[in-house]
């Protein structure tokens, strides 16, 4: 990024790139663009990646691999064919099949892995045989406190993280003294996504989204997406939004694809309504090991599929309903 | 009495468990710590407050979480946010402990998660920092819990990606980050290690059943400073292993 004239020194730059650097003015301008008309935005998976994602885009998806995520619309995106996407990493399984799939060029990584059972295969292979070009460190925290600063609207935010180590020198943040206190800061860059993907339990067809459970950063990530591809367990009337209007977390005007898609974060869990389906996902990470049945694993499961309709009657209606946590004896909630 | 049998990871599990005070906050992360937390809560800490990153605070963990992000970090818990409220929590001074783990630790505390070679053509790719670095560069006092030998506990990190004491001294005000902050305790299958006062060195403070001095040391690449007393830990007892086996974690995920 140039470095504007300032008063305020410098005293560290991370040697990594900025990705995707931020323009606030643009992001306002196209901001003022989107509409606020009341319309129904519902469409299948397919049609809002083809019509709201273009190769090379910078895109992130919330919550993560297992949790919340939007696991149906990955698979979409998968079988689209577009590629050469720059990613936010804070990733589980949905990181795992864009980089089976080669669709990674860059990453703002802060962690890819699959947290009880370890490092995640299909990034060791994708980062150790440099198929992704370039890898950026950040830390949770940095990620979600870059989707803040692009939902305030501001440039950037000063925090206290990632000072003193590799991770800041690998990352795109600046250090200064703070011109109020002296302390030093470190300043994460904002993050402004092309495309952001939210999978959430319930939207009306404007795209007024609920989530139960803990939120992760989809409040911020939302804000901080030029376009919003949401999914959704369930569409709702737009009544049952305003009837209890606290509990929208995203608002419509973010939004610009509502997806239909019951068990859209499966094989990964639902907050309050079905449990991660740890057979199918213990298969997944077994089949990933190894280029040649992690493949296998896409093909059966992805491409094989024509739509997310075809996955769920691929699962089994038996097998899904076992998930529901009415069903899960002693269930989670 | 009759020898107990029990596995290095359920070793670390109690060791983990005994330090986490009862009315304290704990940012817990994926794996040991989790069943940690739970054990804490059933022996002796039931109002300990385990707090993931994701948004779950003061979960009772009935179940053990597979993810931290998972709904079972907020079964029964007295709220349920997101990340950034989390995070700001801890960088307000809220969140007393941070337990973490990684691939690789320094005699200051430093850990690596992020890689093993280079980071610009690493032989291995890690996960990553995730929430680590910020839970070592906010919480007050974070422990690290890894298994014990001479390729992780080393002279030089192939990537420093959550701070301990960097460079010793003063270092980590120095950088910037929150005054009084550090690493506290280091629990490995071999034994439990604090840092020194003056120096911020590791030093051995307890050692585990049946494992010598000596043993410690051979397993460490760099320097170990030494307790005056050294004392010898507890291994898990009956009840300690059965709340883990039966109860915790039935599944037998760490065993």
């Amino acid at each position: 990024m140039n470095q504007k004239a300032t008063n305020i020194p410098l005293l560290f730059e991370g040697e990594g790139s900025l990705i995707q650097p931020p323009d606030l003015d643009a992001f306002r301008e196209w901001n003022r663009r989107k509409t606020t008309a009341l319309v129904d935005k519902t469409m299948r998976g397919r049609e809002a990646i083809d019509r709201f994602v273009s190769d090379g885009d910078y895109i992130g998806f919330e919550l993560y691999g297992t949790v919340r995520c939007p696991i149906g619309l990955t698979r979409a995106l998968v079988r689209s064919g577009k590629r050469d996407f720059r990613i936010a990493g804070q990733g589980v399984h949905e990181a795992d099949m864009l980089l089976i799939t080669d669709r990674v060029k860059e990453i703002d990584f802060t962690y890819i892995g699959q947290e009880v059972y370890g490092v995640s295969s299909s990034v060791r292979r994708a980062v150790e045989s440099g198929t992704v070009k370039n890898v950026v460190e950040w830390s949770n925290a940095a990620l979600s406190w870059r989707f803040k600063a692009a939902a305030m609207g501001v440039p950037f935010l000063p925090t206290r993280s990632i000072l003193g180590t590799d991770t800041i020198r690998r990352s795109a943040a600046k250090v200064i003294e703070c011109p109020f206190t002296g302390v030093k800061l470190a300043l994460l860059p904002a993050l402004i996504l092309d495309v952001g993907f939210i999978h959430v339990n319930r939207a009306d067809r404007f795209g007024n989204c609920q989530i139960d459970g803990i939120s992760g950063f989809a409040i911020e990530m939302a804000r901080a997406s030029k376009r919003l591809i949401v999914s959704t367990e369930e569409i709702v009337e737009p009544e049952e939004i305003r009837r209890q209007p606290d509990r929208t977390a995203i608002p419509y005007y973010l939004v610009d694809a509502v997806v239909h898609h019951p068990f859209g974060s499966w094989p990964g869990e639902m907050s309050g309504m079905y449990e991660r389906d740890e057979d199918h996902y213990r298969m997944f990470l077994e089949m990933q090991n190894a280029e040649g049945t992690a493949n296998e694993y896409m093909d059966d499961w992805v491409f094989g599929m024509a739509d997310h309709d075809a996955l769920l009657t691929k699962i089994g209606k038996e097998r899904l309903e076992s998930l529901r946590l009415e069903t899960v004896e002693g269930g989670a909630r | 009495m009759k020898e107990l049998e029990y596995t290095a990871s359920e070793l670390l599990i109690c060791l983990a468990s005994r330090l986490m005070d009862d009315r304290s906050t704990a940012f817990i992360g994926t794996g040991i710590p989790m069943l940690a937390a739970s054990l804490a809560q059933t022996m002796h800490a039931p109002d300990l407050v385990p707090v993931f990153e994701f948004g779950g605070t003061g979960a009772i963990l009935e179940k053990l979480p597979l993810a931290v992000g998972d709904m079972r970090t907020y079964n029964k818990a007295v709220a349920a946010s997101g990340i950034c409220d989390i995070m700001e929590t801890a960088q307000r001074g809220f969140i007393e402990y941070g337990f973490l783990g990684g691939a690789q630790i320094d005699q200051f505390g430093n850990l690596n998660s992020t890689c093993i070679g280079d980071v610009m053509n690493p032989v291995v790719r890690l996960p990553g920092s995730g929430g680590g670095n910020d839970v070592g560069s906010l919480c007050w006092r974070t422990i690290s819990i890894m298994p014990h030998d001479r390729r992780r506990f080393v002279k030089k990190l192939d990537f420093l990606t959550t701070p301990g004491f960097l460079t010793g001294p003063g270092a980590r005000e120095a950088a910037g980050l929150p005054r009084g902050t550090g690493p506290y305790r280091v629990v490995t299958h071999l034994g439990i290690l604090g840092f020194d006062d003056d120096t911020r060195r590791m030093k051995l403070l307890s050692v585990n059943p049946g494992v010598t001095v000596e043993e410690v040391i051979e397993n460490t690449e760099f320097e170990l400073l030494l307790a005056d007393s050294l004392e010898t830990n507890t291994g898990p007892t009956e009840k300690e292993l059965r709340l883990l086996r039966e109860v915790i974690d039935p599944d037998g995920l760490y065993r």
